[in-house]
């Protein structure tokens, strides 16, 4: 049977509960940070604090630290991509007003 | 025959293997059980790509908009529950810790382990539906909801903060009852004893999805519901 292979690694306990508080309190960070004005900075930090929060899930919760290079790079490009249109479309349109010409 | 497949089943365990002897709920069409269940679960993940991209252009549809109107969408964002909105993350935290509990439970094979850690992910799940139903009434009682309903006084922008709002939540959430019925569906096949250590393919993919459910909703929470909680009056 297919125990001969080599066995599947189990996570323990113990690492899914202090994933699980550290997502806790990064929620409690995110509010904290917005009951505070920070100008232009509260956005970043709300969207560090959540793409670091996305990161435990995808790496502990999802399990992708034991899955393959090939998954890996699957699960990392999606990300890029979704990146890339983020940047090329607001690239766009930020910079439209610059240029001070009509049918811009 | 038998060896040398096994040898190039993507570097998985190289030992003499029967091809008669396989696992029965192995597929004929892969190797072993170690490349079935990576099969299932890159799958899963273009899946899941697929669906980033298509959360994305409602990010990037919020995103343009909020450039271009920003006191709109704080002042939209300040007619959100923020306490609701909190509770459901964390509800959606939960049932992400008991769905990977599940999973680890038909990893070393304990069928109650899985029973129970389903059930819950499946009674916080439809918490979060009963939450946000609660959430969603206050808005039409309020003309907050885009249709006949919509409050004409609202500046346009801001309707396009709620419309926006309707959108991508009615859709987590729509994730989010399909994520159910996937669960009961594992909930029955754990319940008669058909994961084990060497099969648990379904239900670590389906975690996967609802994982990544979770994923969307980490973003929703600070990108619309905290957006004006420092100028004022959060959670009205």
């Amino acid at each position: 049977m297919d125990n001969a292979h080599a066995p599947h690694v189990v996570t323990p306990i113990r690492t899914y509960i202090t994933i699980f508080v550290m997502l806790l309190i990064f929620t409690g960070v995110t509010y904290w940070v917005a009951l505070h004005d920070f100008g232009a900075l509260n956005t970043p930090i709300a969207l560090g604090v959540a793409i670091f929060k996305a990161s435990l899930v995808v790496i502990y919760f999802m399990g992708v630290r034991y899955n393959t290079p090939l998954t890996k790079v699957v699960v990392v490009s999606g990300f890029f991509w979704l990146l890339i249109m983020f940047v090329l479309t607001m690239g766009d349109y930020v910079s439209r007003s610059w240029l001070g010409v009509p049918g811009r | 025959m038998a060896d040398v497949h096994a040898s190039t089943a993507a570097g998985t365990g190289v030992v003499a293997h029967d091809v008669h002897a396989h696992h029965p709920r192995q597929q004929h069409h892969f190797y072993s059980m170690d490349q079935q269940l990576e099969a299932s679960t890159l799958g899963m993940w273009v899946f899941l790509v697929t669906e980033i991209m298509f959360f994305g252009g409602l990010f990037m549809a919020y995103l343009l908009y909020r450039y271009w109107y920003p006191e709109a969408w704080a002042a939209g964002s300040n007619h959100l529950n923020v306490l609701m909105g909190g509770l459901n993350t964390a509800v959606l935290i939960c049932s992400s810790l008991t769905m990977a509990l599940a999973v680890r439970s038909a990893q070393v094979g304990s069928r109650m382990g899985q029973v129970v850690n389903l059930i819950l992910t499946i009674l916080l799940g439809a918490t979060f539906l009963v939450v946000k139903y609660f959430e969603y009434a206050e808005k039409f009682k309020h003309h907050l909801v885009p249709g006949v309903n919509f409050d004409p006084a609202l500046p346009r922008p801001e309707q396009l903060f709620f419309s926006l709002y309707f959108i991508m939540t009615g859709i987590h959430a729509l994730h989010m009852v399909i994520g159910i019925g996937i669960m009961l569906v594992m909930l029955v096949w754990a319940a008669r004893g058909r994961f084990g250590p060497s099969y648990y393919g379904p239900v670590e993919v389906s975690g996967l999805y609802w994982h990544f459910v979770d994923i969307v909703w980490i973003f929703l929470f600070p990108l619309l519901y905290l957006l004006g909680a420092h100028l004022g009056h959060g959670g009205a």
